[in-house]
């Protein structure tokens, strides 16, 4: 493997602190790897959200990830252009989601700005679409409360924006 | 000592999140139910957030070594530049939901427009807040509607609570020779503009809500964006920042 590709397995391989089945790079949150012209490793990462609190862990456990992988020096970067969407988790990670009891983002539509899609959550339980929305926030900021109707178990759900 | 036209205006919007987002701290555990308790913190975190980037990047273009800490914690009253809507006290809880849609509907549009900033860093704040703040204002809208169209009980306090604020709408329309400037760079918005689009929104809910548009109230002078502030504003910067000032340097 290239250098490049091993602090890019390293950096990628790092788990959400909040989330901890999701790999910052299923979560969509890692943008960038890079390797700067004086041989240090250049990470960049973008926030879910503006105040997401897990951004410092999420920046130290990349800058260890990165070194263990032998790489001495390190850099970490944040951007906030463009801005994170939830189109940007991977399958897997849609999947790691729901095995985890957390009901995936829908999809956005490609052409809209912030409009509040309302189709149907599937409770990630019993996979039931009979469900309702208990509180529009949750435990994250990325995350709202629901409730199924079917199996009645509560669960969160990731919000699409 | 003068600050750069672009800090200050950083720190006029990095102000009016970070106090808005002190205030809705305090619902923590004093909200009408839990769930009301998770949603503020939630909104008043990504006010954090958003006044983090922008008290971090005024910090930046002032060039004098001041980082966000420095200006959250060791400013004085008169070195804040937020509107005053946001530091009046919490009081009923129809008063914050009247604020809250007040100043997210402001927001909301302020934010709209900026994304279209020449600033790379002001415009990819308010692209990345403005999916927050769409969240923020449907949360408010939601709570107007119910209290405003609830029981007797509910309307007249829902109605009360706008009355209250309402004297404190105009400020955040008004503008100056700075932000002029800086509209003229393309780097600012220009408040006043955004005004036919908060009008339209608010007059929407209002109705559903079956409140009335308050009229005929006296309108303070207002000063915010130049340091001036009204008292309960001492107040939260003393609970806000005594304890970064009794343990200078302390981290966690």
């Amino acid at each position: 493997m290239l250098p490049l590709d091993e602090a890019r397995a390293a950096a990628a391989a790092v788990l959400d602190p909040e989330l901890p089945v999701l790999s910052i790079a299923d979560l969509g949150i890692l943008r960038d790897v890079a390797m700067a012209d004086g041989g240090s490793v250049v990470v960049t990462i973008t926030p879910t959200y503006s105040g997401c609190p897990a951004m410092d862990v999420i920046r130290r456990d990349v800058e260890d990830a990165v070194r263990a992988a032998g790489f001495d020096r390190v850099e970490v970067r944040t951007v906030l252009s463009p801005a994170w969407t939830t189109d940007w988790l991977t399958e897997s990670g849609r999947r790691a989601l729901q095995d985890y009891g957390i009901a995936p983002p829908s999809r956005r539509t490609t052409s809209s700005g912030p409009v509040a899609l309302s189709l149907s959550v599937r409770c990630p339980q019993c996979g039931s679409p009979d469900t309702r929305e208990s509180s529009r926030f949750g435990s994250t900021a990325c995350k709202s409360l629901w409730v199924c109707n079917a199996c009645r178990e509560p669960f969160d759900h990731m919000k699409a924006i | 000592m003068t600050m750069p036209a672009l800090a200050t205006y950083a720190l006029r919007l990095g102000d009016d999140a970070l106090v808005l987002s002190h205030r809705l701290g305090e619902w923590v555990t004093n909200a009408p139910q839990l769930e009301e308790d998770v949603a503020l913190a939630n909104i008043g975190l990504d006010l954090l957030g958003q006044a983090r980037t922008l008290l971090s990047y005024a910090g930046e273009v002032e060039a004098a070594g001041r980082s966000e800490d420095d200006l959250a914690y060791l400013r004085d009253e008169r070195e804040f530049l937020n509107v005053h809507l946001v530091e009046r006290p919490n009081e009923d809880f129809a008063v914050s939901m009247a604020r809250q849609l007040l100043f997210s509907t402001y927001q909301l549009a302020l934010y709209e427009r900026l994304q279209d900033s020449a600033d790379p860093t002001l415009a990819g704040m308010s692209a990345k807040a403005v999916k927050e703040v769409d969240y923020h204002r449907d949360h408010a809208t939601q709570w107007v509607l119910r209290l405003g169209d609830g029981t007797d009980e509910s309307h007249r306090r829902m109605q009360a609570g706008l009355e209250r604020l309402w004297p404190y709408v105009d400020e955040l329309f008004g503008t100056d020779d700075l932000e002029h400037s800086l509209v003229a760079d393309g780097i600012a918005v220009d408040s006043s503009a955004l005004r036919a689009r908060w009008d339209g929104y608010l007059d929407g809910v209002l109705a559903e809500a079956t409140l009335s548009r308050p009229e005929g109230t006296r309108t303070p002078p207002g000063g915010g964006r130049r340091g001036i502030h009204t008292e309960p504003m001492g107040f939260l910067l003393a609970e806000m920042q005594h304890l970064h000032r009794a343990h200078p340097g302390a981290t966690w």
